[in-house]
């Protein structure tokens, strides 16, 4: 498949495992002292299984699987909120399909749609709001989730349904930004990271810029991956070349989509219908400023949060998930307390365990249960 | 005593409403008129037109192909009910017919079980009757006994269809999920994953057109090559819900060993391919409703693989990965990028995700 199958090549693979195994040995690090990446994007993690590029990879280098799964990073209180618009009667809650298994304190859409709500599956939040304007007596909400990649879509179906005077759609609004969460991580006192893999996507519609100041101001490393296997590879050499030149700056590896000034267009439809929280709670990594975003008071009858009163509860997270220890590379998934064990995609306790792109999730899906505790047995012995 | 005898050329009712009612449901002559109108018009043979409560099968008949007795049933409860590539009749006589071949057994009669909503046009089922007699006759089954219920509105999704399989397993067949062996070849009768596709694709919820059709067929001459060819294959499944993973998982199970497939090996429509990317799907896990998953010994699989070949239904047959040592029950594969990765049980649903 054209622009596809290019960035799936084994034999370029191979040349590219080489020359990072060399540049590994040149920098003298071996499973003793590992080098630490963290990918931040949900989709990096899930490539990374889906091609199993972590098991091509020397043990010197440790992949720490980052807080960019939008739906594993929601906490319970805002999955309660969406579950308690869905009650209504008059409503039809449309969402991405992944979002429907994210558990509640109560119950997941999943479970609600069995109960009887009027749950949708959507492909994007066009599609919702064609919902909108075939159902005109019910209420359409569509659930608003996802760092900035998603961010325009929602904000320009917003400005659409206002052209348009749709009144029977809103937004329940969940979306979050990137920059602040890894400024949260790079803060935290435990922080292992030697360099990141920036989320492609995100700089497809905010560029590179944003970034800065992780090099700048605490002098770690990023590459701007793409999503294909090679693109993942390519990054971890471009990173390892950087750290091995001594050098720290903000490379962008994806720049076939991702553009170092960002979608000018996504980022105005940002500006106009949407301001920064004061503050947005995750799950696994607790409250963090300026981490989410509303939708303003211009566009206010858009907004499902105040057309129907939500509960807005905050709930605090399951005591044994050490999910915010995974998310900053301290430990691994295998060696979370209830990983496998309480914690399954079945029943996910924890934010990572949610979607396919979460860490534990992946893990498990993808096999890494088996490997990892053989690691950690061979290690321990 | 009087004895009421039916004679076989007694007239058929006849139905002259549009739509089914709950009045067909009643027992009475609405029931009979539409039994008679849609489904003995279709179904038509000697064994069904008696209506007796059973059908009654020779057992000289039955021993004549072999010397055990197969025996399935299966629930179709398709959405939407006609899709590209087939409808909810053919599937329901596929997968019946699917699950006794790959026994082994050569399927002979299946039963119909039709629960229909109040309200279905009459014309759908009758279309859809006829698409079960069609493909009862390329499979060379016959359908001869069935009951139909009729229900309040919402009470079913317009037409569910249960059948009843009967079939024999010739002497000496010896088919089971426990019999794979280190050494034997994993293979498919080609391209995976299109009935998934085309389902999903067809309900219309992911706004996505999808020229892909189901490949929905009877695999019963299908596997009758493969079995002549390849006689001491070990195993055979039919892919259908939870794809070629779930499978594969259930025999490394059972036969307490591991497989290892090759992702370049596994044979894919490119407009599968695609609809799985931009979905975020994982081919595997989709649905197939004309593949079977067959497990052959070594020495076999080369021959199993050309006599597939020569089939219209195996054309893309492919050897996609083997029996190994290994930790047993695992299923591995080799992925396009040269990495490997573990082919897990499928946990509920797939869900598209977000970006």
């Amino acid at each position: 498949m054209k622009f596809v199958d290019e960035f799936r090549d084994r034999e370029k693979a191979g040349v590219l495992v080489r020359e990072i195994e060399r540049l590994l040995v040149r920098m003298k690090r071996d499973v003793t002292r590992p080098l630490q990446i963290m990918e931040v994007c949900g989709g990096h993690t899930h490539s990374i299984f889906r091609y199993g590029v972590e098991g091509m990879l020397p043990k010197s280098i440790e992949l720490v699987h980052g807080p960019g799964c939008p739906v594993c990073v929601l906490p319970m209180g805002r999955v309660d909120d969406c579950v308690a618009i869905a009650e209504r009667p008059e409503v039809i809650f449309a969402t991405f399909g992944d979002a429907m298994r994210a558990p509640g304190s109560r119950k997941s859409l999943l479970q609600a749609k069995a109960d009887g709500c009027d749950v949708r599956m959507v492909y994007s939040p066009m599609d919702a709001m064609a919902l909108a304007r075939q159902n005109p007596a019910r209420e359409v909400v569509f659930f608003g989730i996802g760092f900035e990649t998603t961010m325009p879509s929602t904000a320009l179906t917003v400005l659409q349904a206002e052209r348009e005077g749709v009144e029977n759609f809103s937004i329940f609004c969940n979306h979050i930004t990137i920059v602040p969460t890894i400024k949260a991580i790079l803060d935290s006192p435990d922080l292992r990271l030697d360099g990141f893999l920036g989320p492609g996507h995100v700089s497809m519609v905010i560029g590179d810029a944003p970034y800065e100041f992780i090099a700048r101001y605490y002098k770690r490393p990023m590459v701007i991956a793409g999503f294909e296997p090679l693109d993942i590879l390519q990054s971890i050499w471009m990173l390892l070349k950087q750290i091995d030149e001594g050098r720290c700056e903000i490379e962008n590896q994806y720049a076939r989509v991702a553009a170092a000034g960002g979608n000018s267009v996504a980022l105005k439809a940002i500006a106009q219908v949407y301001e920064l929280r004061e503050f947005f709670e995750w799950r696994g990594l607790g409250s963090i400023d300026h981490s989410g975003v509303k939708i303003r008071d211009a566009y206010a009858r858009f907004d499902a949060e105040r057309k129907f009163s939500v509960p807005n509860a905050r709930i605090a997270d399951p005591k044994s998930c050490q999910c915010g220890e995974v998310l900053k590379g301290v430990i691994k998934p295998w060696q979370c307390k209830v990983f496998g064990q309480a914690c399954t995609p079945e029943t996910p306790l924890g934010a990572l365990m949610v979607s396919s792109e979460g860490a534990c999730a992946a893990y498990y899906q993808y096999g890494g249960v088996k490997r990892g505790r053989d690691e950690t047995e061979a290690s321990a012995a | 005593m009087n004895m009421i005898s039916i004679s076989p050329r007694r007239s058929r009712g006849k139905v002259h409403v549009a739509t089914v009612t709950l009045a067909h449901g009643g027992g009475g002559k609405a029931m009979k008129d539409l039994i008679d109108d849609v489904f003995v018009e279709a179904f038509d043979n000697p064994l069904l037109a008696p209506l007796d409560d059973q059908a009654r099968i020779d057992l000289s008949s039955l021993s004549q192909h072999g010397d055990r007795l197969a025996f399935t049933t299966d629930s179709f409860v398709v959405d939407p009910l006609i899709f590209p590539g087939g409808d909810i009749g053919k599937l329901a006589v596929c997968g019946t017919v699917n699950d006794l071949a790959v026994g082994g057994a050569l399927a002979l009669y299946l039963s119909c079980a039709v629960i229909v909503e109040e309200g279905v046009p009459i014309d759908l089922l009758r279309q859809v009757a006829r698409s079960m007699a069609a493909t009862a006759r390329d499979a060379g089954v016959k359908i001869v006994t069935g009951d139909t219920k009729v229900v309040n509105k919402g009470a079913c999704d317009r037409m569910f269809i249960t059948t009843t399989g009967v079939g024999v397993v010739a002497a000496g067949v010896e088919l089971g999920a426990h019999r794979a062996r280190p050494g034997d070849a994993v293979l498919v009768n080609g391209l995976l994953g299109d009935h998934g596709a085309a389902i999903l694709g067809a309900r219309g919820d992911m706004a996505l057109q999808s020229p892909i059709e189901s490949d929905c067929a009877p695999l019963h001459d299908l596997v009758a090559r493969l079995l002549d060819a390849a006689p001491n294959t070990r195993f055979m499944r039919d892919p259908t819900r939870g794809g070629i993973a779930t499978v594969l998982n259930e025999i490394a199970e059972a036969s307490q060993i591991a497989i290892d497939i090759d992702e370049t090996a596994t044979p894919l429509r490119d407009e599968v391919r695609g609809f799985c990317e931009i979905l975020g799907l994982d081919p595997l896990y989709l649905a197939n409703e004309g593949k079977i998953v067959a497990v052959a010994p070594p020495d076999e699989a080369d021959r199993a693989v050309e006599a597939m070949r020569v089939h219209p239904l195996g054309r893309e047959a492919a050897v996609i990965g083997h029996v190994v040592d290994g930790e047993p029950g695992r299923v591995t594969m080799r992925t396009i990028f040269g990495g490997r990765r573990i082919v897990d049980m499928l946990v509920g649903e797939q869900l598209p995700r977000i970006c």
